[in-house]
Formats: C-alpha cells, structure tokens, sequence
C-alpha cells in the first residue's frame, strides 16, 4: 500500500462490502511467469481496494496474450474480446451507450503499436474516459516470438535476429495526442503499478499506462531489453508513486518541497514523490521532452508521466443526457406525431 | 439570333403541326458542377410539383466540385412514371464542353435551348432549336458582377416557363421556398427568371410540342431525397449512437441526420439523447457501433461499398458475438473506388456474405423514399430482435436524387428491444446461458454491462465459444453454435419484410427486381404489354433471407427475370444459393450497369429479346 490504510471492520471485506474473490477471473493460460498475469493480479488488486463496483466496469481488449487476459480477472465485469488492434473503437461505443460504464481496454504492443496504431492514435486524441493498459513485451506471442514495434534498437530475438527499426514510444505519442493520464510501469514492480492503477481508477479521461511486461517464452533472454532481468537492473523510477483513494484519510502529511500532489475528480490524491527535481507531471511539453531524453539515454523510464485533471473528456464534449444512451425509453428516443407533421410539411 | 433560329427551323421540319406532348417529357439541363445550377433545377422541378404534375429528378454529377460537367434530368409524367427516361426531349445546354455531344445524342424531334455563343444549331436539322443571350440579360438584371454566375441559370427557368407554359407565380413560389432564409438572393433569383421569361416572350416563338398542364397528382405529397427519409426513419426509429465517416453518396444521410437530431433529440435539458461521432474510418465507424450496440444502444452507420469492404472484419464479429447494428450501404460503382457520384446494385452479394468464414447478413432494401424512412425502423428492431448486424441496402439513385412521396406515416410499430435480461430476470432465473436456444428461434438472451446483478456478465467473444460464451475449441461446441446461428437466419426469414406482388396475374413470365429498379420495372411492365404483347408478374424483393413468397413466385412461374443493376447478375447468384436446383434453371438476367439509373427502354428490350420479340 502506498499510503496508510485506514483501518477496516473487516480487513477482507472492501468498502461495498466485496471480498477480493468477487474481483478474480478465470484460471489463466498464459505461460507461468509471463508478466501478463501479475497485471491481472494488480488490477483485481487495484479494483478491490477502490471498492468499485465489479458490475460496473467493461472489460475491453482486442487480439493477442494481452488481451485474453480479462478473462482471468474480474469475472462478474461484462467483458469483450474483440479484433486485433480495434478495442479503441469498441471501447468508444460502448462509452457512448453507457457513459456510466468504467472502461478497462487491455491491449498489447502489437495489437497498439502495429496493427492498431491508427485506433489508439484517435483515442489518445479524443481523450474518452477509459484506462487503456498496454501489456509491452516487445513481442508477438501468440504468433511464437515475432518483434513488434516497441522493441528496442538492437534488441535480440531467441534466434538472434535483431531489431534495427526504432521503437514507437506510446507514453510520448499518447502524451501528444491528448491522453491526460500517461504512466509507464513494470508488470514486476508491484507497488508502483498497483498506485498507478489505483489513481488511474479516480481520473475521469483516457489513462494510458504502458506496462512492460516481459514475456518468459520468447524475449526474457540476455540481449533483450524488455526481459525481467534487464527490467530490474535498469528501470529508472522518475517519482515514488503514492494514491490516498477519496475514501481513506487524506490529511497524512506530504512535503510540497519533495512531493508533487494532484488531487484528482473524486478528491483523491495522487502523489508522486520527486526522485528528479523540478520534474513537474502537469507539464505536457516538458513530459514529451523527459521521455525524448529518456529514450536517448536508453533509460528504462517508469512513473506517472503526465496528468491532466482539467480537460473535458469525450463524453462530458458530447453532452449526453445523464442517463446511459443505452436504457433511454422509446417516449425519449422517438419524436412525437406533431414532429413528424413538422417534418413533412417542410417538405410539401 | 434566337428568333431568325426559329423562324429557320419552321421553315426546314415543319414539325410546328406536332401533336402537342402534354405532360410527358423530360428535361436535361446540361452545366457545369459548382455553377449553382442545382438551385435553378430544383426550382423547376418545384415549378411542375406545384402544378399537380408527377416529377423526378436525377442528378448525373461528377466526384468534383467544380468545373467538371453535371447533368440534371427532370421527368415530367402524367402517367406517374418516375424512373429516368432513357430519351431526352428537352435539352438545355449551358456547358460548352458537353453541348455538341448533348445534341448529337438526342432523338429526332427534341428540343434544344442554348447558350447563344454555342450556335449550336447547324449541328442537327432534325431538333427545334432556341437560343438566349444569356450573358447581356444577365448584365440588365443583375449588377453586381461576381453573383452573375450563380444567377444566370435562373435565366433559363424564366425561358423554359414560358416556352413549356410552366406558371410563373408557382415558379416565384419554388423561389421564396428554394431561398426562404436569404430574402435578397430570393430577389435576385426572381428578377432574373423573369428576365428569362420576357425574353422568351418577345424574342422565342414556340414552335416544339412540350407542354405542362395543371394536374392534380400532387396534392399533399413531398419532395426529399432518399437519405433524408432515412435520416428522419433512424430519428424516429430511436437510434441514439450514430458513428461515421464520410463517403459518397452516404454522407448526406447523417449530416442530414444531425440536422434533424439538433432539431427534434435535444431533452428540455438542453442535453442530448444521442451521441453522432465522425470517426476516423469505416473500421473505426463499424466497431464503434458494435461496441455501442454490445452495450445496448441503438448504434448505426451510413457507407458505401469501399467502407463496406473495410467493414468486413468487424461485420464477421457482429455475426458471430450476435450484436445489434445498423448499417446504411447507400450503393455506388465499384469496383474500387469505381464512379463514387453514379448508382449501382453492386453490393448485394458482398454484403449478403460479408467477411470470412460462414456469415450471413440479413438486408432491407428500400425502393423509395418512404421505405427509406419506415425501413429504418424496421432495420433497428429486426437488429436487436435478431441480435446480428442489418444493413439497408440503398442506393445513389434512391439516396441523393430528389423523390416524390406520399407524407411519411408515424411509426406504429413500437421500439422491440429484443430479448434483454433485466436484473430481476437474473434474480428469478439465477443465471443465464448467453448463447443457449432457449425459445427454438435460435436467438439467446443477453445481458447488457452495466446490470447490476452478479450473475449479468458474460465474455463476449469473436474466438470459439460454448453457450455460456466460455472460449471453446471444441468440435461439438462449434457445430452446435453454428447451426444455431444458420436456425436463427432461416428464423429471420419469417420476420424479415416480405416482396411486393406489384402485378400477380397468373402470367407465365415473372420479373423479380428490387431497389431503384423498380420504378423502371413498374413503367416496363406497360411498355412490354403495349409494345410487345408479353404479359409478366412483377415480385418485388424487399429483405434477404428470402422469405417464402420469393420461392413460392419463383416456383409458379415458368421463367423468372431477375432484374439487376450489376454486371454479375448478384440477386439471381444470391437466389440461386437458395433454391432448390430444379429452380435454378428457371432463373433469367437482365442487367444493367453503366452508373446510369435504370430505365424502363433498357429492361422492355432486354426481355423481349429474351422472349424472342
């Protein structure tokens, strides 16, 4: 736990009354070990703690390991498999229908970066409430071990085969586009993810975190740079992530000298403790900049990247009625008779 | 000039004797697209309307938007034949790069109005010819220099009113309505038709037969082009997410539809109950609509055939995950980017079988407007009652040509949300199997995100998956879920709209067609009696499945033309994978596909050359 919990009745039971077995999914496929089903385990984490509703979040995710993932989490959430690279836009509609709904997009390098970089690109930039995780591993699973387009320059295959194509960073894209919550993490680093995943739940925007999450089958050798290994020796935090949710007691002490904290919709805090001076989370040009240099550097940069809590979402810019599209009954979808007569005799 | 043009022409044809042609001809104006020649068109095809005439007009446009040469054809028809006349009668020709040709193609006894620079009388000996110095009346009417372009053509409203005796207080009234917001332009405009008119008056003597006579068969009815109808029939159907991307000819429908939704779909909160997105291609547009759908909305999307192509993925999903959505195919030319501005039936096949492995779609096709409009409703509801993507196979011709319509009537069919479990449902059933065939229709219930029940959720899937949509790549759960979905097509063939008997007679040819054709067909079938003495029945297809009365035509006929605006002939392929072989046999073609709207000429010599005539 990033912040101090305050003390519950019943330590197994969340704030709507849910154990974390209500938050668990079907048994998993994925390889043991792979960094894919630790994500799952943060989220249910993430999601028990938060106390949200399971019945109110949609699980969304398009083609690949990534994103047969939803279905080894949170099985009483609706969830939707769908085609590679296009959740994005499944995703949109299903917000549109039913702008109550918690959005949770599980997508992977490939079904992001290659295939789906079109559909990624236009969600970035209409900012829908969502929290679109991509599950990095710099390779195609599914297909046995083929790169994608995160994987580093030089970065070696199993069979050797070396990447010479430099990789899409989605944090700097997504940061340009119009995302307003931009986070990288590691699958192995449980706290930070975990307080990631947590404020990510409380922003009401497209958060877009980029986990790197090394794959044990086909690229957690020696030469790549997505490999546990390689993870733990050189990810760079750029702050100490901590999340009090608006539930738990916010008036533990931080220091504004040494601490940055964004206080998001619902009145919680996110702070992030500044392991780099002046680095200032709310600044999109310097953020772009931080990762431009971070990738010169051949940083392994982790942290919340960018934050915005200000700009209008998708949804609110569409001013819906309150009420889900979806459930509107037929006297608030269908115009009357004398609408029809005006139609016609404009016509006439 | 004009009048020694006329006095010309008397003395070499003497055809100023003709019987006088009332109410029976068609009108070409020949122009330049970006001219605002649109506005002096519909202005006379208002004219005839407003006199009680039957009238359509058919816009022949470039994928321009300026400069290129544009086509407006206006029939007038006192039998109330409304598909375009193959034969032009009355030319007027204002493009300089188009008139010599538009006047060496007409038939012997047509008119031509021209430009008077063009001299474009020494062509033909055979036609009646008039010409208007356009240029120096526009110069008196209008002075201000840059709107002599736009008003210019409101000069030959004014001439061909009077040469074809159109009323000239209902042609200010098609004015004011055509201008109704822009009071100076209204000025403008009028002043200029009746410089036209004068002129005409003092210079044209009439010398060729067409005429137009009041009537009365237009009282009370509408003029709108087909994706307007299908604007409001989607309004008034209850859709609330809309996603798209523009495409001709589908564009129209939902710019059209915003109009209408900004109008009549904001609450007295000032909020919306929809949600109109342009999105960043077909792919995006279509799984916008399946995700809107999966969560329960009423999702649509408007295209044409190449966003249909790119549609198909996602399409192949809405089949197989079974959701709702509506999806407007407003047909054009293709292969490829093919002719974007012309018509065509081209799609039914590819739509019909859309995307990979075995899918089947269910279709609507309208035929007129009013069906675009009521259609729309009906699309929505077989949607949700079917849970499976519907498309409503319009067209060019059909979507953006200006038709005339009875009022559309009020939907008395109400909104069908299909089979939906609400939480108390979940409460008394305990919990459901999504994809289980409870009711022998082959339909399951689902459940929509958001219910708050534990039991509501299930893991909708596009991979192999069991009843209760568990992944499944077993060779039993696969069979059993397809064949469910083939039971839920056939299922759809009892609900799907029904064919028109438009003539059941006990003859022993029969003609099925479909779509736009049928306003060519309906005017053939009189052509073929009169001129040809074969008499046929006429079916007219609305919806794919078929439904039994299509087999049941087919079956008590000895031969059956199936009538086609494609060159593959793709109804009568699409019949052929229903019918029993003994069928087959029975099944003739008649197609047409140059981009052109089908005519009735086209289709009566097709079939009788057929039928040996």
């Amino acid at each position: 736990m990033a912040s101090t919990p305050t003390p519950q009745p019943n330590p197994k039971i969340n704030r709507i009354g849910l154990a974390v077995l209500d938050y668990r999914g079907g048994k998993t496929t994925l390889c043991a070990g792979c960094g894919h089903n630790a994500i799952s385990e943060r989220i249910i984490d993430a999601f028990y703690e938060m106390g949200v509703q399971p019945e109110r979040v949609a699980k969304l995710s398009g083609i690949g390991c990534s994103s047969k993932s939803p279905a080894y989490f949170m099985s009483r959430s609706h969830s939707f498999n769908s085609v590679h690279g296009r959740m994005p836009s499944v995703a949109t509609g299903a917000v549109l229908a039913n702008q109550r709904l918690i959005a949770l997009g599980v997508s992977g390098d490939g079904d992001t970066a290659s295939i789906g970089i079109g559909q990624f690109i236009h969600l970035m930039r209409r900012n829908l409430p969502i929290i679109y995780i991509i599950e990095d591993n710099g390779v195609y699973g599914l297909t046995k071990g083929q790169f994608s387009a995160t994987a580093d320059v030089g970065s070696k295959l199993k069979t050797g085969v070396i990447n010479e194509l430099p990789p899409i960073d989605t944090c700097g894209l997504a940061i340009e586009l119009g995302a307003t919550f931009v986070a990288r993490s590691f699958s192995g680093d449980k706290r930070q993810l975990h307080s990631i995943l947590k404020a990510a739940i409380a922003h009401r925007g497209t958060v877009m975190i980029d986990v790197i999450s090394p794959c044990v089958t086909f690229n957690d050798h020696e030469g790549s740079t997505k490999s546990y290994k390689y993870m733990k020796d050189h990810e760079e935090p750029l702050q100490d992530v901590n999340f009090v949710p608006a539930f738990e007691d916010i008036a533990v002490d931080y220091d504004p000298g040494t601490s940055v904290n964004i206080t998001m919709h619902d009145g919680s805090q996110l702070r992030l403790r500044k392991l780099e001076e002046d680095y200032d989370p709310t600044n999109r040009i310097e953020a772009v900049k931080r990762l431009s240099l971070a990738h010169e550097a051949e940083e392994a940069l982790t942290g919340v990247f960018y934050i915005n809590t200000e700009k209008p979402n998708f949804a609110d810019m569409l001013n819906m009625t309150d009420v889900p599209l979806a459930t509107l009954p037929e006297e608030r979808v269908r115009p009357s008779r004398k609408d029809l007569e005006e139609c016609m005799e404009e016509l006439r | 000039m004009a009048s020694t043009d006329v006095a010309l022409h008397e003395g070499t044809d003497g055809r100023s004797g003709r019987e006088p042609v009332v109410n029976d001809f068609s009108i070409q104006v020949a122009t330049v697209n970006g001219s605002g020649s649109q506005s002096a068109n519909t202005v006379l095809l208002r004219t005839i309307f407003q006199m009680g005439v039957p009238v359509s007009g058919k816009n022949l446009f470039p994928s321009n938007i300026a400069g290129l040469p544009t086509w407006y054809t206006i029939r007038a028809s006192k039998h109330g034949y409304i598909a375009r006349k193959k034969e032009i009668d009355f030319l007027v020709a204002m493009n300089p790069e188009t008139a010599k040709e538009d006047v060496l193609s007409l038939e012997a006894g047509a008119v031509v109005l021209y430009d008077d620079p063009l001299n474009l009388r020494s062509l033909r000996e055979d036609l009646t010819f008039y010409s208007v110095p356009y240029d120096k009346i526009v110069a008196q009417v209008c002075p201000e220099a840059k709107l002599r372009k736009l008003v210019k053509n409101m000069i030959y409203v004014g001439v061909v009113a009077r040469l074809l005796d159109l009323d000239m207080t209902e042609v200010e009234k098609a004015i004011r309505k055509q201008f109704a917001t822009k009071q100076k332009a209204a000025d403008f405009n009028w002043n200029a038709a009746k410089a036209g008119y004068d002129y005409a008056v003092s210079s044209l003597r009439k010398s060729d037969p067409f005429r137009v006579e009041r009537m009365n068969k237009t009282a009370g009815k509408i003029i709108v082009d087909g994706n307007s109808a299908a604007a409001m029939g989607c309004m008034f159907a209850g859709v609330t997410v809309v996603t798209w991307y523009p495409i001709t000819p589908s564009s129209s429908l939902v710019e059209s539809l915003i109009d209408y939704m900004k109008a009549y779909r904001i609450g007295p909160d000032g909020k919306a109950t929809f949600a109109i997105v342009q999105a960043e291609d077909e792919l995006a547009a279509v799984g916008m609509v399946i995700g809107a759908g999966w969560a329960g909305a009423r999702a649509m999307t408007a295209t044409a055939g190449p966003g249909i192509s790119l549609m198909a993925e996602f399409v192949g999903l809405g089949y197989y995950v079974e959701i709702p959505g509506v999806i407007w195919d407003i047909q054009r030319v293709g292969p490829s980017t093919g002719m974007p501005t012309r018509t065509s039936q081209g799609d039914i096949l590819s739509v019909a079988l859309l995307s990979h492995g075995d899918t089947k779609h269910v279709m609507l096709i309208p035929s007129s407007v009013g069906e675009c409009f009521s259609m729309a409703s009906e699309a929505f509801n077989l949607a949700e009652q079917l849970q499976t993507p519907v498309f409503v196979m319009s067209d060019l011709d059909l979507g953006m040509n200006n038709w005339m319509s009875d009022p559309f009537e009020y939907p008395e069919e109400p909104i069908h949300r299909g089979k939906v479990l609400s939480k108390d449902d979940l409460e008394q059933l305990g919990g459901f199997a999504r994809y289980k065939d409870v009711d022998g229709d082959g339909v399951g219930y689902r459940t929509l995100p958001g219910t708050d029940h534990p039991s509501a959720a299930y893991f909708a899937r596009g991979s192999g998956h069991n009843e209760k949509s568990g992944y499944s790549e077993r060779p039993d759960d696969y069979v059993n879920n397809m064949d469910r979905l083939a039971r839920k097509f056939e299922f759809a063939r009892t609900v799907v709209p029904k064919p028109e008997a438009v003539a059941d007679n006990g003859n022993a040819i029969g003609i099925i067609g479909y779509g736009t054709s049928h306003w060519a067909l309906d005017e053939s079938l009189d052509q073929l009696k009169r001129e040809h003495e074969i008499e046929c029945d006429y079916l007219r297809v609305r919806a794919y499945p078929f439904t039994t009365e299509v087999h049941d035509f087919i079956k008590r006929h000895d031969r059956v033309y199936i009538v086609d605006q494609n060159r593959d002939a793709q109804m009568l392929q699409l019949l052929k994978l229903d019918l029993p072989t003994e069928e087959t046999g029975k099944l003739r073609s008649v197609r047409h596909y140059n981009g052109l709207p089908i005519d009735a000429r086209s289709i009566t010599d097709a079939i009788a050359a057929q039928e040996g005539k």
